[in-house]
């Protein structure tokens, strides 16, 4: 049988490098104490997460290693175990921070989340490459979804509501094998009428609403069957109705939860939190304080600024320009993502380059997003960058997984 | 064919793209054409100001106050915001060189640039108030207020230990704690640390340009109050305490009183002692390092950490236990041999309560050889081995050989030494089935290898007024608002012992004092029945002869007895009778009249010391050619 030459794409191999030791030397400066400047201490945070990097390069110099045909091989297993580990989690978790994710072991602590997307995207990739498998078959259908929600709903009752949210970034995918676009754009249209209805006027709303069908009947629509007009009026009437009831599924949101949704639509007085984060990024200006001289991050000002909020840190060390530079390498690395799944002969392959590229889009949309203001404050990582080795090693596993997969594109798995 | 939408991944880029500007544009925004963040940024000079908690005050059982606290005032700084600051004005006023200015900046940013660190400690209240109106010229300094400990009678040093600052080990093992930060050391301080240190407090203050604060941020809606520490109510009684540290001030050794019923301590001398003002204030490294290198050790607290000879005063459990094994009868007799062990001129005693009277040594080797050759192997080693062990549970059960359980810190408590059958088998030592009574016999009267602590004495003194168990001793009674008590303190221990025993023993230990040929007459207080032992505890070697050790143990009065106390004078002329005991009962008087009547009978044992100098440290072998 033809052998074909391992190739890396060593180029997503240096975006992935340049992010992590971006990452690592904000953590640094992010928890720069001058009484302990010494690099190699294992006590601190820094040191730590410098552990967890080598244990990184080293499971990516595995994973470069190993035989592929396994991961497409072991998918269904490893996904079969992740969800028994999650199902343990919501027994033997210890509570931090009000969630109930992470186990506990000899003073280990590990999040067993983080590892349930790995194996979401690789379960969902085998179920999607089966023979005659076609998203338009209902059988398929049932199953993937099946897949993603399952692991979400584990997820959700931990109480870690933000990466339940991170599931729907498998929508992606399947879109690119089929899903009609109409479900995401009807996501979209769901998401912009919830925040419509809680800064509008209902009534308003409704007019407005009842404009636009009028508009699409009648502008956009040359020529009107009865079927058109009875979908619009359907449409039209459930929006209205959605727009009505939107007040009761506000309230059964947590209580932080909708202070944060009210705080972003200027409903209730910024937080904390959220006014200091912006202090922090806004006062960087154009080419930041430089690197270890960030004030407001270093002086307790801003929260969780070695994990969640380490964006901040960034925004007020390097400025516009280094924030703007870290956005585009993480932009860099999905769009490359996406291209290499698209040079991949396998389905397999394909879907899982899509499911790896979509995870890692929804946590840089959501974790950069919150930072500057622009989404409630949901608390997921930044990946590759954030403090902390379970998803240090859950996204550096995802990713090469992918890299090695595509180093013998020509394969079929 | 599923390729059928392979354009569709232009859709997913065209998204992935949209967000990245997206975000470029709205941190353009943020950081560009929002100056407010900036001036946000600068006006956002928040000073974090710790507000200290007054630490717990230590009151004594009759409500006297022993320690509390005063103000004093640390000068923070801020290397960062030290700029453009009249550095002249500041060392000037605070009365230091320019060196010595420059000495404690480099400090201070040895530190951190960005974290305020403390300039100056303990800056008094008259001192401050000089300079207080001219703050806003130390821009980059501010005040933070703290508390010294005081204490109004210079007594109880090492009951009540010291506080001293932070080390390093102490902030990484509980973040409670930042640099400059106060922490018990030793004694109560030590032992309550967590109740007494409170909860600190924040604020956060705006400041302007000239160093002023300005208001609190956000209303002072972040700030926290602190919360005061915890009071403790001890035991002690003050008046007796000082009583008893005036009658050992020129000797050394140890007095120990408690409350026989409730295991509360009355007193709990250590001698020789320091006046614990010593360690407060910025005289505390100079005195620290003289204290902890006095070779008389004042900061040793005996009674927790001496490990002495208990002598004849061992004899009151050896006899107890004895009479509970059956081994002897109350009528039994000894003739007092003394080619056996040696001992003083006394007639035979005829019972055990005239043994425990007269203190006969012989009588107690033989008592001794009984409990451990109980003949139920024919190996008198093996034995031997037996009785030992059975003798070592009994040991035990009087709180021998183990650390008391008590309120003050165990890291450097004593067990003292019971010693079991291992001790004897070991290399070390004889080795297995090398020993046997006669080779140990020297236990009986407390000597050999046996050691105990003054807490352990007074403990057993505890034991026969409460005729058969002791509660667990404590030093504080309770502590807080709400009066807390730590459930441990009021833990009775039985020794198993039967009661008549005791009852013996206590009649003995009354003989002691009150009936003629008792050795401990000079406890006696008129009106009063003190029950005690004497003991005479040999130590050093012929080699280095020192003299004797005086102990004595009493409780009074015989029944419902109300105070039990332990006297140790080191290396006191003469026996436990002519020392221990007079102060035994000098103490006991003290707590149960509230006054000394014999004046003259209390100078001569308050001003004559008996004892002999402590011996210089070795010194190392230098060449003197």
């Amino acid at each position: 049988m033809y052998q074909e030459h391992i190739k890396i794409d060593w180029v997503t191999v240096a975006i992935w490098l340049a992010v992590v030791v971006l990452g690592w030397l904000t953590i640094y400066s992010a928890t720069f104490n001058a009484d302990h400047a010494d690099v190699f201490a294992f006590k601190t945070l820094h040191g730590k997460q410098l552990l967890w990097i080598a244990i990184s390069l080293f499971t990516a110099a595995v994973l470069l290693i190993i035989d592929p045909r396994i991961f497409s091989n072991a998918a269904y297993p490893i996904y079969a175990a992740v969800m028994v580990l999650l199902v343990l989690t919501l027994f033997l978790a210890v509570t931090v921070n009000g969630g109930k994710s992470w186990i506990e072991y000899k003073g280990f602590r590990f999040q067993p989340t983080e590892f349930g997307k790995l194996a979401t995207a690789l379960a969902l990739a085998k179920c999607m490459s089966g023979v005659d498998v076609e998203w338009g078959q209902t059988r398929t259908k049932l199953t993937a979804l099946t897949i993603i929600v399952l692991p979400a709903i584990l997820v959700f009752l931990q109480h870690d509501t933000g990466s339940a949210l991170v599931f729907a970034a498998f929508l992606l995918p399947l879109f690119r094998e089929g899903l009609s676009g109409m479900v995401l754009i009807f996501g979209a249209a769901l998401v912009a009428l919830f925040v419509l209805a809680l800064v509008v006027n209902r009534y308003i709303l409704t007019a407005v609403l009842a404009a636009v069908a009028l508009l699409y009947l009648f502008v956009w629509l040359n020529k009107r069957t009865s079927r058109d007009w009875w979908r619009t009026i359907g449409v039209l009437l459930l929006s209205v109705a959605f727009v009505f009831s939107v007040d009761f599924f506000y309230g059964k949101l947590e209580k932080h939860q909708r202070e944060r949704v009210d705080v972003l639509l200027g409903k209730a007085e910024e937080s904390y939190n959220m006014h200091q984060s912006k202090i922090a990024i806004g006062s960087g200006g154009f080419t930041g304080k430089g690197y270890l001289h960030g004030t407001l991050t270093k002086a307790n000002f801003v929260p969780a600024r070695d994990t969640d909020f380490i964006f901040c840190t960034v925004g007020e060390e390097f400025g516009w320009v280094g924030s703007s530079i870290l956005v585009a390498l993480y932009i860099l690395l999905l769009v490359r993502l996406v291209s290499m799944a698209e040079r991949q002969r396998s389905t397999f392959s394909r879907m899982y380059g899509y499911c790896v590229a979509s995870v890692l889009f929804v946590h840089v949309f959501i974790n950069i997003g919150m930072v500057i203001g622009l989404l409630p404050v949901i608390g997921i990582p930044l990946p590759f960058f954030s403090y902390g080795g379970s998803s240090m090693m859950a996204f550096t596993i995802m990713l090469f997984i992918f890299i090695r997969l595509d180093a013998t594109k020509n394969q079929l798995y | 064919m599923a390729n059928r939408y392979a354009s569709r991944n232009q859709v997913v880029k065209a998204i992935f793209i949209v967000v990245g500007v997206i975000f470029v544009c709205r941190l353009a925004t943020l950081q560009l054409f929002s100056p407010k963040y900036r001036e946000a940024a600068e006006r956002q000079s928040l000073r974090y100001v710790t507000q200290y908690p007054a630490r717990g005050f230590i009151y004594d059982r009759n409500g006297q106050l022993l320690v509390h606290n005063e103000a004093v005032y640390d000068l923070m700084v801020v290397p960062r915001l030290v700029t453009g600051t009249d550095t002249a004005y500041v060392y000037s006023t605070l009365g230091i060189s320019l060196e010595e200015f420059n000495e404690r900046m480099a400090a201070a940013r040895r530190y951190s640039h960005y974290a305020p660190s403390t300039f100056m400690k303990q800056i008094s209240k008259d001192e401050y108030a000089k300079f207080e109106n001219k703050m806003f010229r130390f821009t980059g300094f501010y005040i933070t207020q703290r508390t010294l400990r005081i204490y109004d009678r210079p007594i109880a040093a090492q009951v009540l230990g010291f506080v001293g600052e932070v080390n390093d080990d102490d902030i990484e093992r509980d973040h409670y704690y930042k640099r400059g930060d106060y922490i018990g050391r030793s004694g109560l301080e030590l032992s309550y640390e967590n109740q007494l240190r409170g909860i600190k407090g924040k604020r956060i203050m705006h400041i302007d340009a000239l160093n002023r604060e300005v208001g609190p941020y956000m209303n002072g809606e972040l700030d926290t109050l602190p919360t005061e520490g915890c009071n403790l109510y001890t035991s002690l009684d003050a008046d007796l305490q000082q009583y008893a540290e005036d009658l050992m001030a020129n000797k050394r050794g140890c007095v120990m009183a408690l409350e026989p019923a409730t295991g509360e301590v009355l007193a709990m001398v250590s001698a020789p002692t320091y006046d614990p003002n010593m360690l407060v204030g910025r005289s505390r490294k100079p005195n620290y390092i003289a204290l902890r290198d006095d070779i008389s050790t004042p900061m040793l607290n005996r009674a927790l950490m001496g490990q002495y000879p208990p002598g004849s005063i061992f004899k009151v459990a050896q006899a107890l236990t004895a009479l509970d094994l059956g081994v002897i009868t109350p009528q039994t007799g000894f003739v007092c041999d003394k080619s056996l062990v040696g001992c003083h001129n006394h007639p035979s005693a005829q019972s055990v309560q005239e043994a425990i009277k007269m203190s006969c040594n012989p009588y107690f080797y033989q008592v001794y050889r009984r409990v451990i050759q109980q003949g139920k192997h024919k190996n008198p080693n093996k034995d031997a081995q037996y009785g030992l062990t059975v003798w070592h549970d009994y040991m035990m059960r009087f709180g021998f050989g183990q650390k008391l359980p008590i309120d003050l810190p165990r890291g450097g408590m004593s067990r003292g030494n019971i010693p079991d059958t291992a001790f004897y088998n070991s290399k070390r030592w004889y080795g297995r089935d090398r020993w046997q009574f006669s080779t140990i016999y020297s236990n009986s009267i407390g000597q050999g290898e046996v050691t105990v602590t003054p807490l352990q004495m007074v403990n057993l003194a505890a034991i026969v007024a409460n005729r058969g168990y002791y509660i667990t001793p404590h030093v504080v009674r309770y502590y807080g608002p709400d009066s807390l008590q730590s459930e441990e303190y009021g833990l009775r221990h039985e020794t198993g012992i039967d009661r008549k025993w005791f009852d013996i023993a206590a009649q003995g230990m009354y003989d002691v004092v009150h009936v003629a040929g008792g050795t401990g007459r000079l406890a006696r207080v008129e009106n009063l029945d003190v029950c005690g032992k004497t003991g005479t505890a040999q130590n050093g070697s012929s080699l280095n002869p020192r003299h004797d050790h005086s102990v004595f143990i009493a409780f009074a009065p015989k029944d419902n007895p109300q105070i039990a106390v332990a006297v140790y004078v080191e290396n006191a002329k003469g026996g436990g009778g002519s020392w221990a005991a007079p102060i035994a009962g000098l103490v006991i008087e003290r707590y149960l009249n509230g006054e000394v009547k014999r004046k003259d009978f209390e100078r001569h044992y308050r001003e004559i010391n008996p004892c002999q100098p402590p011996l210089p440290p070795r010194k190392k072998k230098t060449s003197t050619s």
